[in-house]
């Protein structure tokens, strides 16, 4: 009997490892916790993506492992090492910005390549020749925002209310900041929040209000800025919103009345709503897995992959290669490539890893994003 | 009027400090301990609430009904489990042992409810009284905190104040040894003490999530530590005091958001909370008691 099992075992053993003869791919979000809702997308964006990839039965394979890091950069590096120990031999990195910058130390220093769906604080790939971002580095969008505001010519007074201990929000607020005069943008008031202080915004949203604020920016993630157009729905203040990326995922809170961020424009690479069959293909996938549209970082998660199979394919790389060799390949590869994918065309890299492609404006109406232009 | 309009802010966040501190006190003042665990039970009773109106579609008022017979069911066992068997311990073990508590209902609770944020439906609506043609708005929700942290209050004195049970409550506080030795039985009333401030926090729960709208298994943690500096402030113990020192240390907050900076705000809140610590070592309404050795 003991035989038998033995025998069983091993043949299990050798039938699992025929069959995950694919690259070994592995990344650490939020799957957990405040900032869940990125995560999740992000992995469900790129388990479409593996899926597809190896359900067309070409030369590249891939393994996908998603790793639960709750938005903690202590809990990001221990999910990170698992990882590493399960093999992976190349990385997504993390989905949110402060845990993105510790396992992107250990990335560089471990030599393995990664590419972050969306973390997008530039201190994730700065001074790290193999870490990618495959969303724009944070004062991309606060210099986009500004020139979007002036271009459209949506307001000339504005308001900011940041976050002011969080690095993905100062770093909006500081290029933000930098960029309205030259645009002709006039910042009438700023104010900030931080952990344990948000709230209540009574007091900014007074403050803009009293300062004629026609536009308000919210460079910050969504659930406080929940919390805000409450707030300034409750004092009858209604300015025109303008958020960038974080706010993606305010309408799949669960309870929140959508006719709250009605009118909240946004910036985001990736619109649900574009007719091209590249996007619709991946909307319709989602929809029937998931139940619902896929925001930003779920296509972020699902293009990353897509930019992995190409330049892995490109590079002729092949799964038994380690973690050490592919770094270099992949090096040169996103250095060099241009990228189409669902949340851009013409992507390219520059040498220190950041991303260009243009920023899209959408609308919140009737409970839904819509394209801006 | 943009004076006004702060201040009245200040009140309304200050009430719900008040409301959550009253659970503080009352249970420090009796058990003269600090239970660290408080802001984890308001989040339970948030969340009790938020499934019983949003998904049983219960009357609000029903559904803080239902959340407070389970918080008080939930701090009895609490009590029971982790408080109980530390009754002669030191009181740092039990201390510890409240954060053990407080860390274990938030880990539980993003077991059950998972960490996405729920957007709580307010109690009352969100409606607001308008004053001078609008210039002035006091939301309802505010209003309604107040007038409970007032009515907790005068029923909470009473009860100590003249109840049997409220007089064993009040023996337990001054010399457990003695209150024993006079056939009170000190357990019962420390358990009884603990269920009541559960109760209460499943109310503060309601209502805080009624003011601020999302809930999160961390929801209930940091208001708490904000309440429990009230208690504080006011003089822990000491159930106006609870009410006092929320409402200041709300007013304080927001002043020092608006007329010093926005980043300040917390350590103008703390440095208050020092200077009048150094004046009045027990809080503003705090008795000095001398601890005999």
């Amino acid at each position: 009997m003991k035989k038998i099992l033995t025998c069983a075992v091993l043949v299990l053993a050798m039938a699992a490892s025929a069959f995950g003869a694919g690259f070994k791919i592995g990344g650490t979000g939020p799957l957990t916790g405040g900032a869940a809702i990125y995560g999740t997308a992000a992995m469900r964006g790129a388990q479409i993506a593996v899926d597809e990839i190896n359900a067309s039965g070409g030369e590249i394979q891939f393994e996908l492992r998603y790793e639960d890091d709750t938005h903690d950069a202590e809990k990001a590096v221990n999910a990170y090492n698992a990882l590493k120990d399960w093999g992976m031999q190349v990385s997504l990195g993390s989905v949110t910005s402060k845990p993105a910058e510790a396992t992107a130390a250990e990335n560089f220093s471990d030599r393995i390549f990664a590419l972050t769906p969306s973390a997008s604080s530039a201190a994730v790939t700065e001074g790290k020749d193999n870490v990618f971002q495959m969303c724009f580095v944070d004062p991309n969008q606060g210099t986009a925002s500004a020139q979007y505001i002036a271009s459209k010519n949506l307001a000339k007074k504005v308001a900011i209310i940041w976050k002011n201990d969080d690095v993905y929000s100062k770093g909006i607020r500081d290029t933000f900041v930098e960029k309205a005069p030259e645009v002709g943008l006039e910042v009438v008031s700023e104010t900030t929040f931080a952990d344990g202080n948000d709230t209540d915004f009574s007091v900014q949203l007074t403050e803009a209000k009293e300062k004629g604020a026609e536009l308000v920016f919210l460079p910050m993630y969504y659930q406080p800025a929940s919390l805000i157009l409450a707030q300034a729905q409750a004092m009858g203040y209604a300015p025109k919103w303008f958020g960038v990326d974080g706010m993606d995922g305010i309408l799949t809170m669960e309870g929140f009345d959508k006719a709250l961020a009605e009118g909240v424009m946004l910036l985001t690479p990736f619109n649900a709503d574009a007719k091209d069959e590249k996007t619709q293909k991946f909307v319709a996938e989602y929809q029937k897995r998931f139940g619902e549209i896929p925001n930003q970082f779920a296509a972020d998660g699902y293009d990353c992959v897509y930019a992995y199979c190409q330049a892995l394919a490109q590079a002729k790389a092949t799964p038994d290669m380690d973690a050490e060799a592919l770094c270099p390949k992949m090096i040169e590869q996103f250095t060099t490539m241009t990228f189409n994918g669902v949340t851009g065309e013409n992507v390219k890299w520059a040498a220190n890893g950041e991303v260009t492609k243009d920023p899209k404006g959408m609308v919140i109406k009737d409970g839904a994003y819509v394209g801006l232009d | 009027m943009i004076f006004l309009n702060y201040f009245i802010s200040g009140i309304s966040l200050g009430s719900i400090y008040a409301i959550i501190a009253l659970g503080y006190t009352m249970v420090y003042g009796i058990a003269k301990m600090l239970n660290f665990a408080h802001g984890d039970v308001i989040m339970v009773g948030g969340y009790v609430c938020f499934y019983a109106v949003s998904r049983y579609g219960l009357n609000p008022f029903l559904g803080v009904a239902v959340a407070m017979l389970l918080c008080t069911i939930l701090g009895i066992i609490v009590e029971r489990l982790a408080y109980k068997p530390l009754r002669q311990a030191p009181s740092l073990a039990v201390l510890i042992t409240a954060i053990g508590m407080s860390y274990f209902l938030q880990n539980t609770a993003l077991l059950l409810w998972s960490s996405n944020p729920k957007v709580f439906p307010s109690i009352i609506g969100r409606g607001a009284f308008k004053l001078f043609d609008g210039a002035l708005s006091v939301s309802h929700v505010t209003v309604l905190t107040i007038a409970t942290c007032l009515v907790i209050m005068v029923v909470l004195s009473l009860f100590i104040g003249k109840t049997r049970l409220g007089k064993a409550m009040r023996a337990c506080s001054e010399d457990k040894g003695a209150a024993q030795l006079m056939g009170i039985n000190v357990n019962a009333t420390i358990s009884m003490t603990f269920a009541i401030g559960s109760g209460l926090a499943a109310i503060a729960g309601a209502l805080l999530c009624s003011a601020y709208p999302t809930l999160m298994p961390t929801t209930g943690a940091l208001p708490g530590i904000k309440a429990f500096t009230a208690a504080v402030f006011g003089g822990i113990g000491s159930v106006p005091g609870a009410f006092l020192g929320g409402l200041m240390l709300g007013v304080i907050e927001i002043f020092a958001k608006a007329y010093i900076s926005s980043q300040l705000s917390d350590a103008v809140v703390f440095a208050v909370l020092i200077v009048v610590l150094l004046v009045k070592p027990a809080g503003l309404l705090g008795r000095m008691t001398q601890e005999k050795v």
